[in-house]
Order: C-alpha cells, then structure tokens, then sequence
C-alpha cells in the first residue's frame, strides 16, 4: 500500500499567487479551483487541482485527479470556449500539481477514463478554438492525471526544482509493476532519459517549452511570481505566433536529439503514405 | 454426423475467433479483401530505441502494426496494437507510428481526401521502460484523434484479451464509436495497479468475474461507455467496423458531453456507491439517460 504522506500544497500556492485571490469562478469541487484574473491586461483563466482532504471520492483525498475532478476541468474549460467563440480567446492556464489519477474500483466502474478524456478533450478543443493553452507544472505532473491537465497545452513551463517531476506512474508503483527496486529504477533513469522523474532529465526530452530556473517554487515571493507572469506571457505570445498543433514538441533542439526515433518514424511514414 | 445442427450452433462453428488473430491479420481481416498495404512495417526496422539498453529483445515493428487499405471502397487507416509484445505497450516508437499515421490521416481529411481510422486497441497502456515518452506519444495520439474527429469518425475496437488501459484508455473514450466485445476490458488503471495501490480490500485482482463485471466489455456497453457489443467473430466486428464508420459522425462526441457525465456523476453516492447491476439501472433506465 502507498505510504500516506501530507498532500502537496504547490498548485494552491500557485494558483493564489498568480490570481492573488481575483475572478476565482465559484460552483466547482473544493478541489478544483478555477480563477479568471489579468495577466499582461488579458482575461486568462486559471485552473488548478487542489487536494481536498474530504472530497466525496475517498480515493481522491490526496490531491489526486479523480471522477469530479476530471469533469469539472472539463466544463471549466468548454465554459471558456463557449464564452469566448466571437470575441478574443482568453488563455487558459493549467497549473499542474496532480500526484496520480484516483485508483480506486468504483473509479473504474464509473468510468474515470472517460471523465479524463473529458478533460483531455476540453483543453485540446480549446487550443484548436484558438486558445493559448499553457502548462505550468510546478509540482507533480503524472500519468493520466497529466494526460487529463496539461498535456494538451500548446506550451508546457515548469519550475526548475527538485519536487517538479514528470513520469507515468509514481515511483514505488513502477517499481512494482516492473519487479524493480526503487534505487535500481533511479539507477535507470540516470542513464534512460525518459526512465527518469526530475524535471532536468525531462527538460531533455525536448517536451518542454521553458526551465523556468532560479524561482522558489514552495514560498514564492513577489519577484518570483513576477518571473513565472513574464514566462507565461512569453509562452502564450508564443503560442499565438504558432501552429495550433503539437508539432513544436518535436521541433527542439533537445528532441530532435532525444526524439530522433518519434522524428524518424513520421519520415518514413509520410514517405510510404501514398502508394508508389 | 446427422447434420442437422442447431442454427446457434452453427453459428458458432462458422466464428472465425478475432482473438486470436496477432495484429497483422486483425488488421487484414477488417480491411476489403487484398487491399491491406502496410507502413512502416517491420523490414523498416523502426525498433525501440530503448529497450535494448535494459537488456530487452526490440521487435522490429514495435508491437504497432499500421495498414492502408479502404473498407467497403472507401480510404482508410488501421493501427493495430500487438498484444503479443510487451502487453501491447506503447514507447516511443510504436506511439509515433499511431500518432504519426493518424496526423497524416488528418492532413489528407483536411485536404478534402477523407481516410477513414480505425484503431484496433489492445494495450496495457505506457511501456514503463519508456515511461515519459510513452507518456508524450499517447498525449499526442489524444490530440490528432481529437483533431481528426473533426472531419471523420475514429473507430475503435478493443476485442482482448488484453484490454485497453492507461492512457490508452483515454484514447478509447475519445473515439467516436467504440465496439466491444465480451472478452474485453477497458479501464484507466489496471486491476492489479489498484490492488497495489489501494489495497486488495479496495480490488482484488485475481478474482476475474468481479473484474470484468465491472470494466468487461458488456458492463462497458451496458452503460453507454461503449457502443457496439458484437460477439469474438471477425468476420461480425469487420461487420460493425464498416456499420460504425456509416453512420457518419456522433451529434456530440462522447467525450465532449460534459454535462450529461456531470449528471451521471451527480446521482452517484459515493457512501452507498451502486454495484455493477445497480449502475446499468441508474444510468440507463433511471432519470440520467
């Protein structure tokens, strides 16, 4: 069984410090917490999950992206395409901190895949409305629970620290499925770049947008969040010069090297496409 | 031998298992007869960068097998997932070939050339020995399903007798249509995933028949998280396949009916939270449908 530790605090902090209390759209779980407030003299909307120690879903006490969850991301941000279909569209800012989807059985019987998809859909559809979609990790981003709130971004930031990481299944439970001992999984991912969980190793994939370096992630100050406000401003203008596609995550630098095979693929592919 | 046989008999001597096809010739068997021309197959040996760094065997095709062919006449695209290798895991390689056809589907859709994709699922999810760029791969297949609904509807099947998990799953909701079988299972986390992490209490993996009483394919149908229930059969799941795609796109695609998945949520009472049986009754014949 997983050992219990205190839930992260980072996507509340975050969330509070870049909408400093403004907009916040009521009508949502305690743990979705969903904000429109200015940035750069733009509407953007804020999205985060929270954990909520007394969430209906006992499986979801832990800041983990539950049933609820996933839909209220879902109608959050289908609430935002609605709003906006003939006027500019807002940004959309996901701040990612989500430990793990909920596992549970009356998860799976409910049908928390679909509810992920939901939201999955939401923040694609979004992006392809001509919304800048950006991700700030800025605590864990993992698995489905990533899938489902962030992933889907044109942009994808995280802060440089130490807790940031980025994997498909928290440690102890990919060691277990793959009959790994903890250290032998971290001894892989020193050398296996896309084994690894910090948020360094996953920078080198290329998936990134920006390292946002030298900014204290758990008590950020005034100057820290003004950073992070400049990163995001320089990430949705980004955004907004780009396609509405994906294609930038092959494009760098780092995954045209760590990516070459994702790269190489898709030149055979669109060789072979259409018949000799 | 008499030769008077009952028809349901007969019936089931004439099934020609769809299980127990590998990939390759699920692939064969949905497509119009000789017209299955295979991408990036294995004599391109597009292997797993990967694997071979941890001390394990890389297939020459990745375990993803993907075919151009046309169904009743008509263009279109399979990617068929090989359970057979590493549990139908998607790493990088096998990924950008579903990604990566899929975009190229789009681009022809969007030039007015409509391909018609279809994805045979049968995976146990990310392949943890690629762990993030798994991971990265089924973010991107998400996006060009999403994308691709657009134009034309995404066919799913998953037949088993692995299932379809993990973020793969994800890609099974967002299908337009998805068709099942019996054998199947669809779940975000597999049973023993949930045993390991929540307790054996909380799910006991090895009992079979509560597993697929709550994620087999007939629940999933039961409460409208699949389409079609069509028996292990290929010439029956050809049948649907080309049905599926003739029904042109859904009014709203499943995955964009929030508010109905709100409501089917609303009535639930995680307190007294209802069985399998006592689901279908809620959903289906009870206020939310």
């Amino acid at each position: 069984m997983s050992t219990q530790q205190s839930p992260s605090e980072r996507g509340r902090i975050w969330f509070e410090a870049l909408t400093g209390g403004a907009g916040v759209v009521e009508h949502t779980p305690q743990s979705v917490r969903v904000a429109d407030a200015v940035l750069g003299g733009e509407q953007t909307r804020y999205l985060a999950v929270v954990a909520d120690t007394h969430n209906r879903f006992a499986r979801a006490r832990q800041g983990e992206l539950g049933l609820d969850e996933a839909c209220a991301l879902a109608v959050h941000v289908r609430r935002t395409i609605g709003a906006d279909r003939q006027r500019a569209r807002r940004p959309i800012v996901a701040i990612v901190d989500v430990v793990s989807q909920a596992y549970g059985r009356y998860e799976e019987l409910f049908g928390i895949h679909l509810a992920c998809a939901a939201a999955a859909d939401a923040y694609a559809s979004a992006r392809l409305a001509g919304h800048p979609v950006i991700a700030l990790i800025v605590g864990k981003a993992m698995s489905g629970a990533f899938l489902a709130h962030g992933y889907q971004a044109n942009r994808i930031l995280a802060l440089d620290s130490p807790e940031v990481m980025v994997h498909a299944m928290g440690k102890q439970a990919a060691a277990r499925v793959t009959r790994r001992s903890v250290a032998e999984l971290e001894g892989l991912g020193e050398t296996i770049t896309p084994m690894a969980y910090d948020i360094r190793s996953y920078a080198r994939l290329g998936l990134l947008h920006k390292l946002i370096e030298g900014v204290n992630a758990d008590a950020p100050g005034q100057t820290d969040v003004e950073r992070v406000r400049v990163e995001l401003l320089a990430a949705i203008a980004d955004a907004r010069a780009g396609t509405p596609e994906l294609a930038s995550r092959l494009a760098s630098s780092a995954a045209c090297q760590t990516r070459a095979a994702s790269s190489e693929v898709r030149r055979r592919l669109a060789e072979q496409w259409d018949a000799a | 031998m008499n030769g008077v046989a009952a028809p349901d008999c007969r019936r089931f001597l004439a099934r020609s298992s769809f299980i127990e096809l590998a990939a390759r010739e699920r692939a064969r068997a949905i497509l119009d007869v000789d017209t299955f021309r295979e991408l990036v197959g294995p004599f391109d040996r597009c292997k797993s960068p990967w694997l071979p760094l941890q001390g394990i065997v890389a297939q020459a095709d990745d375990g993803v097998v993907l075919a151009r062919g046309t169904l009743d006449g008509r263009p279109a695209l399979v990617a068929a997932i090989e359970s057979a290798y590493q549990g139908g895991s998607i790493g990088e390689v096998s990924g950008a070939k579903i990604a990566g056809a899929l975009e190229l589907a789009l681009k022809d859709c969007e030039h007015g050339r409509p391909v018609l994709p279809l994805l045979l699922l049968e995976t146990g999810g990310v392949r943890l020995q690629e762990a993030n760029l798994g991971l990265a791969a089924i973010a991107e297949i998400h996006a060009v399903i999403i994308a691709l609904r657009r134009h034309v509807p995404v066919v799913g099947v998953v037949a088993g007798m692995v299932g379809c998990f993990g973020g793969m799953s994800m890609a099974a909701a967002l299908c337009s249509r998805l068709i099942v079988t019996r054998q199947a299972r669809l779940g975000m986390n597999g049973p023993e995933v949930i045993e390991q992490e929540a307790g054996v209490a909380e799910l006991d993996s090895s009992d079979r028949a509560l597993i697929w009483s709550l994620i087999g394919g007939e629940q999933r149908h039961a409460v409208g998280l699949a389409d079609d229930l069509v028996e292990d059969d290929a010439a029956a799941i050809a049948a649907a396949v080309r049905d599926a795609f003739a029904l042109g796109p859904p009014l709203v695609e499943r995955s964009a009916q929030v508010d109905y998945l709100v409501k089917r949520l609303a009535c639930i009472d995680p307190q007294r939270p209802p069985d399998a049986i006592a689901l279908r009754r809620l959903w289906r014949e009870g206020a939310v449908n």
